[in-house]
């Protein structure tokens, strides 16, 4: 199954309740999967301070020793920040941590992801505190691979990008294979790790979230719901089958997507909100 | 006889659908039930339920003789499996709504999702905007009116079922084709219009059917 859930703020008098109400729309979905959770969150000021890069690892950090980084300890998962350009910090825990996991980075975007129940994890990140424009997050039932962390949604694998899915690719081992001969690297041998490595490669190569799904529904066989964001983006496409469920709801204030209706009752104004579901194959995009 | 009141931020749901299913006669009105599963299912008799504001899955699935009113939308597999009675929606309904539904009268004010109807076996169901893809796939008996557009693959293998559609069909599934509407079809396409609250004109309709090639294997039917 899993479960999907996404809040795009308008409205910046809500930046400082976004953790709270992501923290009670993700744990609505906890039916949906509970052997792991994760959850992306931009512009948070702790964890992603203005003029810092930031970088998640899951897994220790002792041997981490960068200049002018902070680390915040979150139980497992450690969220690095520091005064410089992503790439650098980037290529600095890398060379200090081989082989660490490294569940996403960017300007704004902090992600935590672990193996656990989503209102474990929750409280154990103090996720009700965290503030920022948007948010993103991820309950799992593992059906492609194996209850890991690296096996946990988000998968933010490039530069303040982030998806998560809910469904199956059918054909991924295919499309891993040619990402793979154009040098791309995986971290897992989870079916969504490869949405998000095309989506990022498209990206990479200048195109927009927009055209890069459509090049996704194009080339991915299989179920999927995904949510797919971006240091300005929040985009949601169902496959053309559209088994897997999806509700998006928008007023003034925000923009919100669930996998079902009932994790967005909680949002302020959801009373008045425009109210539907996604139809298939077709991109909705909204821009900050 | 005041009816009874239930709030769903107060009241378990389950407390709430035990006390429906003992229920001889009544009226019930359910508030708050903010997206949660399988509210009103199961019911058996015929009571009067009004759900005030967007149910989750299987709203009113397997009902019996009860008149349920939605007023909201409904989640996937609404009124599915429904026996008889009436499930009434003022809003628009997910997937699969109707699902397999043998029996009594759903009502759609609004769009219905992708596969309404699917393998329906004698329910009448009115949608008073479009429907999604796949829709009243397998449907085996039972009158399916449509008065907006319809998506892809309407009536795939459908068996006996008739389909009444006003507005475009994106494309017809396998066996479905399109019929004459004779003064029959007029006639019960305006008796489920009027039950259903509509007061169109059966001319603007178009009627769909099972076209039985697919009932017999032949020769044709190989790979």
């Amino acid at each position: 199954m899993c479960g999907i859930v996404g809040l795009h703020l308008r409205d910046p008098s809500l930046y400082p309740r976004l953790g709270q109400l992501l923290t009670g729309m993700l744990c609505e979905m906890s039916e949906r999967g509970a052997d792991s959770a994760g959850v992306a969150v931009y512009g948070d000021p702790v964890w992603s301070p203005p003029g810092h890069a930031t970088v998640t690892v899951l897994g220790p950090v002792d041997d981490l020793a960068i200049d002018e980084a902070t680390i915040i300890s979150l139980g497992a998962t450690h969220v690095v920040h520091a005064p410089m350009p992503v790439d650098a910090l980037l290529a600095a825990v890398r060379s200090q941590l081989p082989g660490a996991l490294i569940a996403g980075f960017g300007e704004e975007l902090t992600v935590l992801k672990d193996v656990g129940h989503p209102r474990a994890l929750a409280a154990g990140w103090g996720l009700d505190h965290a503030q920022g424009w948007q948010g993103v997050g991820h309950t799992r039932m593992a059906t492609e691979s194996a209850v890991t962390p690296s096996g946990a949604h988000p998968y933010a694998v490039g530069p303040d990008q982030c998806l998560v899915h809910n469904g199956s690719f059918a054909n991924h081992a295919t499309i891993r294979r040619h990402l793979k001969a154009r040098g791309v690297v995986f971290d897992s041998e989870n079916d969504t790790e490869v949405g998000a490595r095309f989506v990022a490669q498209q990206i990479a190569d200048g195109r927009d979230v927009e055209s890069a799904l459509k090049d996704l529904c194009a080339q991915f066989d299989g179920f999927y719901t995904l949510l797919v964001s971006n240091r300005d983006s929040f985009a949601v496409v169902r496959d053309a089958i559209a088994c897997k469920p999806a509700v998006i709801a928008e007023t003034d204030a925000w923009v919100a997507m669930a996998s079902e209706y009932r994790a967005l009752v909680g949002l302020p104004g959801i009373e008045k909100a425009r109210i539907f579901e996604p139809e298939p194959e077709r991109i909705y995009a909204w821009t900050r | 006889m005041d009816p009874m009141i239930f709030d769903l931020e107060k009241t378990p749901l389950r407390e709430v659908n035990r006390t429906l299913h003992r229920l001889e006669a009544g009226t019930v009105q359910i508030q708050n039930p903010h997206g949660k599963h399988s509210v009103a299912a199961g019911l058996r008799t015929a009571i009067k339920v009004y759900i005030n504001g967007h149910c989750g899955y299987y709203a009113a699935g397997m009902n019996q003789l009860a008149d349920v009113v939605i007023n909201g939308n409904a989640g996937v597999g609404v009124a599915e499996n429904m026996m008889s009675g009436s499930v009434f929606i003022t809003g628009n309904a997910s997937q699969s709504a109707g699902a397999t539904a043998h029996g009594g009268l759903l009502v759609v004010t609004g769009d219905a999702a992708a596969r309404c109807g699917i393998s329906m076996k004698g329910v009448d169901i009115v949608v008073g905007g479009g429907i999604g893809h796949m829709s009243a796939f397998m449907a085996q008996a039972g009158r399916l009116v449509v008065r907006g557009d319809a998506g892809e693959a309407l009536g795939d293998s459908i068996y006996e079922a008739r389909l009444y559609v006003r507005g475009k069909v994106a494309s017809l599934g396998a066996d479905c084709i399109a019929k004459d509407m004779r003064d029959e079809h007029h006639a019960e396409l305006r008796a489920l219009l009027e039950r259903a609250g509509y007061d169109d004109d059966t001319a603007d309709y178009t009627r769909y059917g099972s076209a039985r090639q697919l009932y017999h294997f032949h020769a044709g039917n190989e790979y």
